[in-house]
């Protein structure tokens, strides 16, 4: 690891200033940063610590029943919100499925939101590529992408954003609020994060010296808590980060969908909202045939980038699953294995 | 650069002086205190070995840096037991339920069940403790012994009215 210097800021004006440095980079709990300083592929030669700055550490739930939560906010604390689960249950079970509970406890919401990729050629320092090192090319092309991108990926990147926590929040159109050298700005979560093209090196909206401050979901978010759901498929039963996953919600009308939120992780360089699915689920009556055909139309543009055609058709039906148990309701409390796509469906055939 | 940090580790004060900012807690525990009981297993937050309670809360020491934590107050294996030597109840449990073989695990098993106990969200169902203990992997495959004294040691620390 590289050394540098370490800093820490009483005030959000004082982070932003310290943080516009060249070669500075924000410091949460660090479990992805320090991770990539260890193996020399992050190497800032500032650290701007952002765990003493005043009020990024509170959930705020608005009468109307919107969120605003501080970009310090622990994944577990976030999780284990008594309001916060009841209202965006699959935000809950994102969060309860991604990472251990020891890591859960340190990372925060900032640092979810911005961890970088875990494709293995960026990892790796001898091997090309061009998110690390722009130009350089890209050893994943042609090399193990099984994992890597179905959707949005460019020829100079085909990496995945590995987020669980991002899928249920772009779906339920959440709001990331920026402090910045030039004021404080608000982007909406699907444009947060940027698709490869040219310069996969640019992965955000981010410039240099924003600081995430808070993400934000709206009331009408709250509206599909009788029926939301993540589910994660991984190659073992936990403590794993997802091959494909989904996160769906649905807000009922008598026996009709009135509306649906569909997002996907694991496919693309951000979490992937599949408005086309949504669309297809309007006022139509959910079975399993209506559930087939929005996760065909949350999959029309994909195409591998690699070995991977199997995540498109397992995309497909990790989408119709999600949708079938949101629609069977959200459970009473997140599963004892939370977003396993193993779970019993009631009253539906498991083979969707 | 020089840093200046205050820690209460095992309920004792110290000061550490960090020429260093790279240093980790875990690293400090184990090469300052000397503290060799939280082990590092991957130092890259895979597997649990370096697990120990930061401000009662169970996290992976290899990940923490210590400049971060000025003013924490930390738990390792070291200060679990009493005063007298009388083992912790989730200790005795691995004894009594061989949920170890090498032991190079135990200890980030240890603290990590104490955490998971004191959380609270786990209750009596295996599956949500195995779930819960996920975070901390044993090459020795002692899993079955694991679940079964966290469980056991609850249930005990419930009857006595204990919390950690
Ligand atoms: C073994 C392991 C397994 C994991 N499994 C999963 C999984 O299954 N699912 C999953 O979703 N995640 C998983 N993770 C990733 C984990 O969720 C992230 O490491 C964590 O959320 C990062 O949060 P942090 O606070 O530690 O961020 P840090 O590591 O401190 O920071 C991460 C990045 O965000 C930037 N940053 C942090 N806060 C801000 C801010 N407020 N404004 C601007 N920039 C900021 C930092 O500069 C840095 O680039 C896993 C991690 C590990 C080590
Ligand atoms: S897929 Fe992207 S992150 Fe992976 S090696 Fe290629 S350029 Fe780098
Ligand atoms: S040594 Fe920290 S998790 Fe492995
Ligand atoms: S007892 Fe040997 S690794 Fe767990």
């Amino acid at each position: 690891m590289n050394t540098f210097e370490f800093v820490r800021p009483a005030t959000v004006a004082e982070a932003v200033a310290a943080a516009s440095a060249p070669g500075a980079a924000y410091h949460a709990a660090g479990t992805n940063l320090l991770d990539l300083m260890k193996g020399g592929v992050a190497r800032p030669t500032r650290l701007v610590d952002v765990n003493r700055l005043p009020g990024l550490d509170r959930i705020e739930h608005a009468p109307d029943g919107g969120v605003r939560v501080g970009a310090l906010v622990r994944n577990a604390d976030l999780a284990h919100d008594p309001a916060f689960s009841r209202r965006f249950p699959a935000v809950a079970e994102a969060l309860l499925s991604g990472a251990s509970a020891q890591l859960r406890n340190a990372a925060t919401v900032g640092g979810n939101l911005l961890q970088r990729t875990r494709c293995a050629y960026f990892y790796d320092t001898a091997s090309a590529c061009n998110k690390r090192q722009p130009g350089a090319g890209c050893d994943a092309r042609g090399g193990e992408n099984r994992l890597h991108a179905v959707l949005g990926w460019s020829g100079s990147c085909i990496a995945t954003h590995p987020s669980d926590f991002c899928v249920p929040l772009v779906a339920l159109g959440a709001t990331v609020e920026i402090e910045g050298k030039a004021g404080w700005r608000d982007v909406p979560l699907v444009d947060f994060h940027r698709l490869p093209g040219l310069a996969p090196e640019r992965e955000t909206v981010l410039e240099t010296g924003d600081l995430v401050v808070a993400v934000r979901l709206p009331a009408e978010a709250a509206r599909f808590a009788a029926h939301a759901r993540y589910l994660k498929v991984r190659e073992r039963t936990s403590y794993a980060f997802a091959v494909v996953s989904a996160a769906a919600a649905l807000r009922m009308e008598g026996d009709r969908i009135a509306e649906a939120r569909i997002a996907l992780g694991g496919v693309a360089l951000k979490p992937w909202r599949a408005h086309d699915a949504e669309a297809a689920l309007a006022g139509a009556r959910p079975d399993a045939a209506t559930f087939r055909r929005a996760a065909e139309a949350a999959l029309a543009g994909a195409e591998p980038s690699g070995d991977n055609a199997f995540k498109i058709e397992l995309a497909r039906r990790i989408v119709a699953r999600a949708l079938a148990m949101a629609f069977a309701g959200t459970p009473e409390r997140v599963p004892a294995l939370p977003a396993s796509p193993f779970a019993p469906v009631p009253g539906a055939s498991i083979h969707v | 650069m020089g840093l200046s940090i205050a820690l209460t580790v095992n309920g004792a004060p110290h000061r550490v002086e960090l020429e260093d900012p790279r240093v980790t807690l875990l690293d400090l525990l184990r090469e300052r205190l000397h503290l060799t009981g939280t082990k590092k297993g991957c130092d890259r937050g895979q597997c649990g070995a370096c697990t120990v309670l930061l401000d009662g809360r169970r996290t992976n020491a290899c990940l923490a840096l210590a400049a971060a934590h000025d003013g924490a107050d930390v738990l390792t294996i070291e200060g679990l037991a009493g005063g007298g030597g009388e083992l912790h109840p989730v200790q005795a449990a691995f004894i009594a339920h061989d949920a170890l073989q090498c032991g190079f695990c135990t200890p980030g098993q240890v603290m990590s069940a104490v955490g998971l106990i004191a959380e609270g969200h786990a209750g009596s169902d295996p599956e949500r403790v195995r779930e819960g203990m996920s975070g901390n992997l044993c090459r020795c495959g002692a899993y079955a012994g694991i679940t079964e004294a966290v469980l056991d040691a609850q249930g005990r620390m419930a009857g006595r009215g204990e919390a950690a």
